[in-house]
C-alpha cells in the first residue's frame, strides 16, 4: 500500500457550472433572454414579475420558472391567469434552484414562442448565489421593509448580481431605512450592478427597469 | 442549507479523482474555503460522514483551509482585513474597494492510498 497526494484544484461546484452553461446554449440559440430572480420571501419576487409582464405584454413574450420548496402553484396560477407560459419546479425541501432542475424545466417552456424567460428562485438570500442556473442576468429584489443592512449580514448575494431592485420605496417615508448606508455596503460589493428603486404598489420607477430589461432583450434577440 | 448539494460535489469530485489515480482508499480531503462563502464547516462533516458511507471516501478526513477576507481601498491602497462585519476602508473611509480574496470555493487536493 502507498500514500500519496493527488492535485485536484477543482471548483467544488464546477459540475454545476457545466449544467448551467449547457442551459446558457439552449436559451443562446432559442434568442431568449433570461434573468435568475433571487430575494427574501417576502420581497415581490412574484408583483415583480406581474408588474413585469404587464409592462413588457404587448411587445415581448414572457415564460416564467417558478422555483417552489413546496407542491403549491400559488405564484404559477398567477402567471397563467395573465396569460404567460409558466413551469413550476417543486425543489422538495431544498433551499435552492440549480442548473439540473432548470435544465430539466426548459423543455416544458415554448422557447420559441418567448422573448424572455424569468427564472423566480426559491425565497432565500444564501443559498441561490452559490448555483449558477445558465441565465444572462442574476437580479436581486431587496425591499425596505426588510432593512439596511442586509447588504452587510447577506454580501454574497450581492456579489454576482447584475442588477438590483429596491422594491416597495413606497414604505421609504413610515419605515427606518438608511438607503445611503444600504448604498454604501451594495458599493463595496458590487460597484457595477444597475440599480432600479420603484414600488411595485405605486408603480414609481417600475419603467426605469423594464426599459433596461427591454434593451436588454433586444440586444440578444 | 445548502450544505448537501455541496458535500455530493465534493464527493464527486474526489471519487472522480481517486479513480483515475487508481486509488483504493481517500485518507484526507484539503478543502479551501474562503470566508466570504456560506458555508458552515460543521454541516458538511455532518453530510459527508452519512453519504461518504461505502464509498472509497468512508473515513476519510476533511481539511478545511479557511481563507480571511482581504479587501484593498482603490482610493488609497490600504490592504485589510475582514473579522466579521464588511466595513469600509479603516484608513480613508472610502466605499471603493475591491474584494481580492476570501471566496475561494474548491478542493485542492486528496490524499489517497493505492
Amino acid at each position: 500500500m502507498t500514500s500519496q497526494r493527488v492535485s485536484v484544484v477543482e471548483k467544488i461546484l464546477s459540475a454545476n457550472d457545466q449544467l448551467a452553461e449547457q442551459n446558457r446554449r439552449i436559451l443562446d440559440e432559442a434568442g431568449v433572454f433570461s434573468v435568475n430572480l433571487m430575494a427574501s420571501p417576502g420581497a415581490g419576487k412574484t408583483s415583480l414579475i406581474l408588474k413585469t409582464i404587464e409592462k413588457l405584454a404587448p411587445t415581448f413574450r414572457v415564460g416564467v420558472i417558478e422555483g417552489d420548496t413546496a407542491p403549491v402553484t400559488i405564484d404559477a396560477d398567477k402567471i397563467v391567469a395573465a396569460g404567460m407560459p409558466a413551469v413550476q419546479i417543486n425543489t422538495g425541501g431544498d433551499c435552492h434552484l440549480d442548473a439540473v432542475m432548470i435544465g430539466n424545466a426548459l423543455p416544458s417552456l415554448p422557447l420559441a414562442e418567448i422573448d424572455l424567460l424569468i427564472v423566480e428562485n426559491v425565497g432565500n438570500l444564501v443559498c441561490p448565489a452559490a448555483f449558477s442556473l445558465g441565465t444572462h442576468a442574476n437580479i436581486l429584489i431587496a425591499s425596505v421593509p426588510e432593512g439596511d443592512d442586509k447588504p452587510y449580514k447577506y454580501p454574497n448575494i450581492y456579489r454576482g448580481i447584475d442588477a438590483l431592485i429596491l422594491n416597495k420605496t413606497d414604505l421609504l417615508p413610515y419605515v427606518p431605512f438608511d438607503i445611503d448606508y444600504f448604498k454604501q455596503g451594495v458599493q463595496i460589493l458590487n460597484p457595477n450592478a444597475a440599480f432600479f428603486p420603484l414600488s411595485c404598489k405605486t408603480n414609481e420607477g417600475v419603467s426605469t427597469w423594464t426599459g433596461w430589461l427591454s434593451s436588454r432583450i433586444r440586444h440578444i434577440g | 442549507m445548502h450544505e448537501l448539494a455541496v458535500t455530493e460535489s465534493i464527493l464527486n469530485i474526489a471519487l472522480e479523482h481517486a479513480k483515475r489515480a487508481n486509488a483504493k482508499q481517500v485518507t484526507q480531503l484539503h478543502l479551501v474555503i474562503g470566508n466570504l462563502s456560506s458555508i458552515v464547516d460543521d454541516s458538511v462533516q455532518f453530510y459527508w460522514d452519512t453519504i461518504s458511507q461505502g464509498t472509497m471516501c468512508e473515513g476519510a478526513q476533511l481539511s478545511f483551509e479557511r481563507i480571511p477576507a482581504r479587501l484593498t481601498c482603490q482610493e488609497c491602497g490600504t490592504t485589510y482585513t475582514l473579522d466579521s462585519e464588511l466595513t469600509l476602508c479603516p484608513q480613508c473611509n472610502s466605499g471603493r474597494v475591491k474584494i481580492v480574496s476570501g471566496e475561494e470555493f474548491r478542493l485542492d487536493s486528496i490524499e489517497i492510498e493505492s
